[in-house]
C-alpha cells in the first residue's frame, strides 16, 4: 500500500466523469432502473410532503362562468370497454373502514343529500386542461355522517373500472384534501346526470387534485390508517397529485 | 502565489460548483421536460383551438432527447432534479449578494453604453477593446439574462406544479396554459444561450474554461480577473 501512488484529484475527476457518463447513458430513456428508481420514488414522497404542507382547505379553486365551459370534455377509463352497470338502480356506495357508523348509500340517497355545484378547471397530469360544471355531495358531509374514528388518516376510493388483467382502478387520498370543501362525490356533469363516460353513476371530483386522483365509477369509500396506493400511483405516478 | 505563473484567481468554488451543477441539472431537466411535453405536445385547453404559437406542436421529440421513458418517469426525474436546481440557484444568488460579487455580474443602465462599444469592437467597428472590470458589459447582459431566465424557469415551474395552491403565481404568468408555455419557451432560451455561451468561450477566450474548472485564469485578459 505504502509504495502505491495515491490517487490524485485528477484521477478522481476522471473516474467521476467515466462513472457519471455511463450512468447517464444507462439512465436515458427509462424511469431510473433498479438503481435509481427507488431513490426517485423516495424523492417523490418528499415532494408529496411539501405538497401537503402547501395545501390549505381554506384555499378554493377559482370558479368560472358557464360561458368558459369546454365544448368537449375528454374522458377515459382503464377497462377494455366503457364500464356500464347492468342494473344502475342496484348500485350502492359503501362507506366504511375506520368509522363509527358505516353507511351504504343508494343513488337516490346520494341525490337527496345537499349538493354543491361549481364550474372549475380540470388539470390533467399530461398537461391539458378543460372546464366543466360538476355537482355532488361534499365528501365532508359524508364523513360527518359516518364519523371517522381514531387513526383514519387516509381515504381509499374503489371503483368498478378494471383493466384487462382485472386490476381495479382505485385511489388513495390524504384525509386533509378529501375534506376540502370542493371535494365532492359528483353525480352531475354540466347540469345533467353523470354519464358513463365520466364515471356514472357517481365519481370523486375535486379541482385541487390532478385528474388521475379522481376515481370514477365509485363503489366504495374506506377510511384507513395506512396509506393506500392507487392504480397509476402504484406504477410510479406522484401519490399526492395535489395542485 | 505569483500571478505570472499561476494566473489570477477568477471564480470562487461556489461559482464553479453551481455552474457545473446547473450544466448537468439543466440537461436532465430539459430531457425529462421534453418527456413530459410528449404527453400533451400542445398549449391551451384540450380539444380547443389555441391561439398560442408553437412551431413544435405535436413534435415527437426523439428518444435520445428524453429522460424518464414514460410520463411518470419523466415527472419523477423532473421533480427530483428540481430540488438541487432551486437550492443551487439560491446558493449562487446568496453568494452574489453576500460577497458583493453581484456588482460584476448585474447589468445596469450604466452598462448600456459600454455594451454598445463592446458590440462595435466585436463587429470590428472599433479598434480598441473597451475598458472593463471582471466581465465586459455584454457578458454582464448575458449573465444577468441567464440568472433571470433561471428564476423564471423555476417560478413558471411552480406555477404549473401548484396552480390552485399558488394561484397568485399562476395568474402572474397569465394562467396555467400560458405559464406552461413560458416554461417551454425557457427551454429554447437555455439552449440558445448555451450555444452562444460556448461559442463565445471557444472563439474569444478558451482560457476561461480552465478558470471555471480550477478557478485560475491564465488567459490573455488577466487584468479582467
Amino acid at each position: 500500500m505504502a509504495d502505491r501512488p495515491a490517487l490524485g484529484r485528477r484521477d478522481f475527476l476522471r473516474m467521476g466523469v467515466a462513472a457519471s457518463s455511463a450512468t447517464i447513458t444507462a439512465a436515458c430513456g427509462w424511469d431510473g432502473g433498479t438503481l435509481l428508481r427507488p431513490s426517485l420514488l423516495a424523492i417523490s414522497r418528499i415532494n408529496d410532503a411539501v405538497g401537503s404542507a402547501l395545501h390549505s382547505n381554506a384555499r378554493l379553486a377559482r370558479e368560472y362562468p358557464l360561458s368558459a365551459r369546454s365544448r368537449l370534455v375528454p374522458s377515459y377509463f382503464v377497462s377494455p370497454e366503457l364500464p356500464v352497470l347492468e342494473r344502475p338502480e342496484a348500485w350502492q356506495l359503501e362507506i366504511g373502514g375506520r368509522v363509527r357508523k358505516p353507511l351504504t348509500l343508494a343513488l337516490h340517497d346520494l341525490r337527496s343529500l345537499p349538493a354543491v355545484r361549481y364550474t372549475v378547471k380540470h388539470h390533467c397530469v399530461e398537461g391539458w386542461t378543460t372546464v366543466a360544471t360538476w355537482a355532488g355531495v361534499p365528501f365532508a358531509t359524508i364523513a360527518a355522517l359516518v364519523e371517522p374514528g381514531a387513526g383514519a388518516d387516509y381515504v381509499r376510493f374503489d371503483s368498478f373500472d378494471a383493466n384487462r388483467d382485472g386490476v381495479g382502478y382505485y385511489n388513495g387520498w390524504d384525509l386533509e384534501s378529501a375534506m376540502h370543501p370542493q371535494t365532492i362525490i359528483a353525480h352531475s356533469f354540466n347540469d345533467r346526470p353523470l354519464m358513463p363516460a365520466h364515471g356514472a353513476p357517481a365519481r370523486l371530483y375535486s379541482p385541487v387534485k390532478l385528474g388521475y386522483k379522481l376515481t370514477k365509477y365509485l363503489t366504495r369509500i374506506s377510511f384507513t390508517a395506512d396509506r393506500p396506493g392507487g392504480y397509476w400511483e402504484d406504477q410510479g405516478y406522484p401519490w399526492l397529485g395535489g395542485i | 502565489m505569483d500571478p505570472s505563473s499561476s494566473g489570477v484567481k477568477r471564480h470562487h468554488g461556489i461559482v464553479r460548483f453551481t455552474h457545473w451543477l446547473n450544466a448537468v441539472l439543466l440537461t436532465g431537466m430539459i430531457a425529462s421536460g421534453l418527456q413530459i411535453y410528449l404527453a400533451f405536445p400542445h398549449f391551451g385547453r384540450k380539444n380547443e383551438p389555441s391561439v398560442i404559437p408553437n412551431p413544435l406542436d405535436s413534435y415527437p421529440f426523439p428518444e435520445w432527447a428524453r429522460l424518464g421513458g414514460w410520463l411518470a418517469g419523466g415527472l419523477n426525474w423532473h421533480f427530483a432534479l428540481a430540488w438541487p436546481f432551486v437550492l443551487g440557484g439560491l446558493l449562487y444568488l446568496g453568494f452574489l449578494a453576500w460577497t458583493g460579487e453581484w456588482r460584476s455580474i448585474l447589468f445596469r443602465p450604466r452598462d448600456l453604453r459600454p455594451a454598445i462599444d463592446m458590440q462595435l469592437y466585436y463587429f470590428r467597428l472599433r479598434k480598441t477593446h473597451p475598458p472593463q472590470g471582471k466581465h465586459n458589459a455584454l457578458q454582464k447582459a448575458a449573465y444577468t439574462f441567464i440568472i433571470v431566465l433561471g428564476a423564471i424557469a423555476a417560478l413558471t415551474g411552480f406555477a404549473i406544479y401548484k396552480p390552485v395552491q399558488l394561484a397568485w403565481l399562476t395568474t402572474l404568468f397569465g394562467g396555467y396554459e400560458l405559464a406552461r408555455y413560458w416554461h417551454f419557451i425557457a427551454v429554447w432560451l437555455f439552449i440558445g444561450f448555451t450555444i452562444v455561451h460556448v461559442a463565445a468561450v471557444l472563439l474569444a477566450d478558451p482560457a476561461s474554461i480552465r478558470a471555471i474548472v480550477t478557478g485560475w485564469y491564465r488567459g490573455r485578459f488577466p487584468s479582467h480577473g
